[in-house]
């Protein structure tokens, strides 16, 4: 109950600063149509739809921006030491490593489903279905943990920007490969079979593997 | 000493008594060599998550030396395994590279080691360098075989464009399974070396630290 409601704190009072500033998802959600835009340069050779390639390029722009999201989301407390206060609360660090990682989690969730349908107009997406919304809260629940994990470890570093990334995407290739797999087929909306049978339990078990894991060593991410 | 003198045997039995393979030729020979160094990669992982757990727990100096010192050696393996495989692969498969399960899968685990050697080197103390690379170590193999399912999970999907190593293993002539055995052991006397060098070195470039500090207080 401690636990949940010191966790529900430190969400709260990230979502609020975000709500007042509004800097982390406004530029996060400019960054994410430049993706886009920059990736339709890159890939659209003869003049046409982007569908064919459009999951691939969701899930690439959703990963970009989720970094951009994360580093925020710790740079911000090492202003005026305000990582310090956190961490000498009185609660445990469990409680620290969720509550970051449910304010990093519904950021996320917010820019996706904003640029969401502005991806469906500019790739041209046949449909939208509620399964696609499963599979973007369960692989954003992977990226925000593993992502929280290693941003309070680059934020504690002279070189943040480039060992977020570093750490993070190669540890979360699975989550990339079942979220892109998975769009792709109810993209196309043909046989969902493997949508329910490997993408989906693997989003699952990643997630819970990772949800045991950080809490458990995130303690030692804050020595020295 | 029995490392050399292995290597050197082991480089004999390659060249000169394994007999050239049939079908591919004398780029078969470096089969003896990608095969070991790619397995001994997964060792030195291992041994790295392990020795990770180990300097978390125990908080020994010593955990700490074998964990950087196994994890820099499987990466240069890992590296020596990419370089190899893609030797191999040019004049076999016709192609540098392939999106295959177990190359995609190496070289994810090569850029998580790498991140791991760089997470020391960024770290603003020594103690936190330890302390993250033990954390670094220990999610980066757990990650190593989900990735490995979700990667042949991926290609299994999509036309499967090559014949994978397999081919070779098996029409394995009995004296190059001998010789291959040779190898490993070989290779392993390598890794050990190396990985015991490496620790004592880690051991002498801490004391020199220490001395160092020692001086700059007086």
């Amino acid at each position: 109950m401690r636990l949940l409601s010191a966790t529900l704190a430190i969400a709260w009072k990230d979502v609020r600063l975000e709500v007042r500033s509004r800097d982390t998802v406004v530029s996060a959600l400019i960054f994410g149509l430049i993706v886009v835009v920059v990736f339709n340069f890159g890939l659209n050779r003869s003049p046409g739809s982007l569908a064919p390639v459009a999951p691939g390029l969701l899930w690439v722009a959703y990963g970009f921006v989720g970094v951009l999201a994360m580093n925020r989301a710790f740079a911000r407390e090492l202003e005026q030491g305000a990582l310090d206060g956190l961490l000498a609360a009185p609660v445990s660090r469990d409680a620290v490593f969720l509550g970051k990682m449910f304010g990093t989690l519904s950021f996320m969730l917010v820019i996706e489903a904003v640029l969401l349908p502005v991806f469906a107009v500019m790739l041209d997406l046949p449909t939208l279905s509620p399964v696609l919304g499963l599979i973007i809260l369960l692989a954003t629940i992977g990226f925000a943990t593993v992502g929280t994990f290693f941003a309070a470890i680059a934020a504690q570093t002279r070189s943040r920007e480039i060992l977020l990334p570093v750490l993070f995407f190669p540890v979360i290739v699975p989550v990339i490969i079942a979220a892109v797999e998975a769009t792709d087929l109810v993209l196309q909306g043909g046989p969902m079979l493997a949508v329910w049978t490997r993408w989906l339990p693997l989003l699952v078990v990643f997630d819970a593997l990772f949800l045991v894991i950080c809490p458990w060593i995130f303690g030692y991410v804050f020595e020295g | 000493m029995l490392t050399a003198a292995l290597t050197i045997v082991d480089g004999y039995l390659i060249f000169v008594v394994a007999p050239t393979d049939q079908v591919l030729g004398h780029i078969q020979r470096i089969f003896y060599i990608h095969v070991p160094i790619s397995i001994l990669s997964f060792l030195g992982f291992l041994v790295c998550a392990v020795a990770g757990i180990g300097y978390l727990i125990r908080r020994g100096e010593m955990w700490d030396r074998v964990a950087h010192a196994s994890a820099e050696v499987g990466v240069v393996f890992v590296t020596l395994a990419l370089i190899t495989g893609v030797i191999w692969a040019r004049p076999v498969w016709g192609v540098w590279w392939t999106w295959e399960p177990r190359l995609t899968t190496t070289l994810i685990l090569w850029l998580i080691y790498v991140a791991y050697l760089m997470i020391r080197h960024y770290a603003p103390t020594p103690q936190q360098g330890r302390a993250w690379s033990a954390v670094v170590g220990i999610i980066g193999f757990v990650d190593v075989p989900i990735v490995y399912y979700s990667v042949q999970w991926w290609r299994s999907i999509h036309p499967v464009q090559v014949i994978g190593p397999e081919a070779a293993d098996d029409a394995l002539e009995p004296i190059m399974a001998r010789i291959l055995v040779f190898s490993l052991i070989a290779v392993l006397a390598l890794f050990t070396y190396l990985l015991l060098e490496r620790v004592a070195l880690r051991g002498a470039e801490d004391a020199v630290s220490a001395i160092r500090r020692q001086g700059n207080y007086e």
